[in-house]
């Protein structure tokens, strides 16, 4: 179902292996990608800020882009003010980021600021557009628990994807290595953040320990030993079978599971 | 009762005299191995302590718990924590929680213990619920204030709304700290929108927060990031001990003024039918779980697709080809997080109660009301599955069309 006369930008990111930490395309902005691909076709636009030799950024080409622009920063700028200003003269009905970064303070926040800084709305979690029509999309929202919403909302808007949008399709080494990547001069402004936090290897996180709070030793043993138990339960016996049904639908419709 | 200690002659001289009619009476209310004499002397009886054990043998338990059941038990019953007070706070520490399904969730608690722990003794805890919610136990959760934002616009999705909500509670509190879960329930998300909105720049997936810095996880999870505590902190689960041993005010406050309302951009049409077989077990929310005690596996099938609901297996039921290996739950197969779990003729092995260990809560139909399932469940129904599950379909399409014609 292609919209070709939609206008995508696609935001993306070079990304860490998450064992190795070597660069490569990053897997969210790859799904991102892919869902653009499949609205907007090869009309595409594909936009990073960065480097321009990045050659983790031709993995996206080999996705079946013809050509990739970015605006060229350094390692400690700010992406924000660059992608703010290509936006707004970019003309884009819809912007498609990932959820966050995999390398760098990966806080998540810049799909965010672009809405706030564009005036535009922000679909978080975007899975399926499923219509355009009359100015408005139609779009399913991912929820937790493979849940989906369906939400209306007006053009133009920004939408972030999580891993619940479409696998992206493998990068095809022969169009990786023919596509352009297109340097744009931006003025750059360097990240604050960095002065004064400083980034280091990832610790394990403390297990926490399951804290007895038991005055005597029977107690204690007793909280070593004991089985799960979810405390009073309510127990109904020697009731009809309708009555028993009853009572658990009841609580089906109060937990709100039934729908 | 009154505290003094009373002598009953009486009931001494029954419990004494074997031959007296009253006497085994008195001696199954059970003799006090001790007790406070009439000069306040403590006696003690060294052959009234312990108690016969199923074999007939004696046994004696020194925890007191044996000994306390038979005089005063009033002394023992609910231990009360003690209540932290704060009238005026100094300053106040903004929580928003999640509220998966009405109640704290225990990333919600975890946040409201680090929050505990930022306000101190003179701050508050000002916890923010959107809509109705079931949780009774704010108190213990260590929420001083409690701000109950309702109304219609604040259902379903509204993120607009509920950060108008929000930059009302800025603008009457002034908190110090903002606290949101970084959760994909919808904290993570507010939170952004909120730190947009304020232009605050937040420290996202914290789990560490160490008296003025707090680390958080930065980029995919392989670097940790340190820096300056700001003003709005998005935490991860675990972030800090959960408030345990005070219990808190939760006064209700409100907001002075009311809340604008704005013209939503983005509408919200309604939750999808998904299809709950494609749902990955270990994230499904309600799940119908079926063991050795079922009879009849297409009527079970029948119920999880009338119910909507995904359907899980005991390890019996894998064994003997009624339910293929990746529908498993427990230790050995798939640990499941569901909000909602009925088990169906399941007698609940220790492997399969640690695989549902996580979820919110559980119901059992069983015919064997000793069963350890039942122990752990909170609701059992005792009788044939059969017959049950047959009437839960009948209800739950009855429930369905009667919804339907409600909203036509």
């Amino acid at each position: 179902m292609p919209h070709n006369e939609l206008n995508v930008v696609a935001l993306v990111s070079v990304g860490a292996h998450p064992t190795s930490g070597r660069a490569r395309r990053a897997e969210q902005d790859a799904r991102a990608v892919e869902l653009g691909l499949r609205l907007a076709g090869s009309k595409l636009q594909v936009v990073h800020a960065g480097d321009p030799h990045a050659e983790a950024l031709r993995a996206y080409l080999g996705m079946g882009l013809d050509e990739l622009a970015v605006l060229e920063q350094g390692a400690g700028a700010d992406a924000l003010p660059a992608l703010g200003a290509y936006l707004s003269g970019a003309g884009a009905q819809l912007v498609l980021t990932g959820s966050q970064a995999e390398t760098g303070e990966g806080s998540g926040m810049l799909p965010y600021l672009l809405a706030e800084r564009l005036g535009w709305p922000l679909v978080v979690g975007l899975a399926e557009v499923e219509r355009v029509e009359d100015g408005f999309a139609q779009v399913l929202q991912a929820l937790p628990r493979g849940q989906r919403r369906r939400l209306r909302v007006r053009l133009p808007f920004l939408a972030s994807v999580d891993n619940a949008a479409p696998v992206a399709r493998q990068s095809a080494f022969g169009p990786a290595r023919r596509g352009q990547l297109r340097a744009e001069d931006v003025v750059v402004v360097d990240d604050a953040l960095l002065s004064e936090a400083q980034l280091q290897p990832a610790r394990p996180r403390p297990k926490r320990l399951k804290v007895i709070k038991a005055k005597t030793g029977a107690e204690r043993m007793k909280a070593a030993t004991a089985k799960a138990s979810g405390g009073t339960g309510q127990v109904l016996k020697d009731l009809p079978p309708q009555a028993g049904a009853e009572a658990i639908l009841k609580l089906l419709v109060e937990e709100g599971v039934l729908r | 009762m009154s505290d003094i200690i009373r002598r009953d002659p009486r009931a001494e001289w029954i419990a004494r005299n074997r031959l007296h009619p009253l006497h085994a009476a008195m001696q199954q209310q059970g003799t006090p191995s001790s007790w406070m004499g009439p000069n306040g002397v403590l006696r003690k009886n060294p052959h009234a302590v312990g108690f016969i054990g199923p074999n007939g043998i004696k046994r004696i338990d020194r925890s007191g718990a044996q000994q306390a059941s038979g005089q005063r038990r009033a002394a023992a019953e609910a231990v009360q924590l003690p209540l932290h007070v704060v009238e005026q706070p100094s300053h106040i520490i903004c929580v928003v929680p999640d509220m998966v399904g009405g109640r704290l969730s225990s990333h919600d608690k975890d946040l409201l213990g680090l929050a505990r722990q930022l306000a101190g003794s003179g701050g508050a805890v000002l916890a923010v619920v959107f809509g109705e919610h079931k949780e009774s136990a704010f108190d213990t959760a260590g929420v001083d204030r409690l701000l109950q934002i309702e109304g219609s616009e604040y259902a379903g999705y509204a993120p607009e709304q509920r950060l108008q909500a929000l930059a009302a509670v800025e603008r009457q509190f002034v908190p110090r700290h903002w606290l949101l879960p970084d959760s994909r329930s919808g904290g993570g998300e507010l939170g952004r929108r909120l730190a947009a909105s304020l232009r605050e720049r937040p420290a996202t997936r914290v789990w560490q927060v160490a008296g003025e810095r707090c680390t958080g996880r930065a980029g995919a999870g392989r670097e940790d990031i340190n820096r300056p505590l700001p003003r709005l902190i998005l935490a991860s689960a675990e972030c800090a001990e959960p408030v345990s041993e005070t219990r808190h005010q939760a006064l209700a406050v409100s907001l002075d003024n009311g809340v604008a309302r704005c013209l939503p951009r983005i509408e919200d049409l309604g939750p999808v039918a998904v299809d709950p077989a494609a749902i990955p077990m270990a994230e499904a929310e309600f799940i119908l779980s079926g063991g050795n005690g079922v009879q009849d596996w297409a009527l079970f099938h029948k119920a999880a697709a009338a119910l909507g609901a995904t359907e899980g297996a005991s390890r019996v039921a894998v064994d003997d080809g009624h339910m293929p290996r990746a529908r498993q739950v427990g230790a050995t197969g798939t640990w499941v997080t569901a909000r909602v779990y009925l088990a169906v003729g399941i007698s609940g092995a220790i492997q399969h109660l640690q695989g549902i260990g996580a979820c919110d809560k559980v119901v059992a139909i069983n015919l064997d009301p000793g069963c350890d399932m039942i122990k752990r469940a909170d609701l059992s129904v005792i009788g044939d599955s059969s017959a049950i599950l047959q009437a839960l379909i009948e209800l739950a399409e009855a429930y369905r069309n009667g919804g339907a014609r409600d909203a036509a």
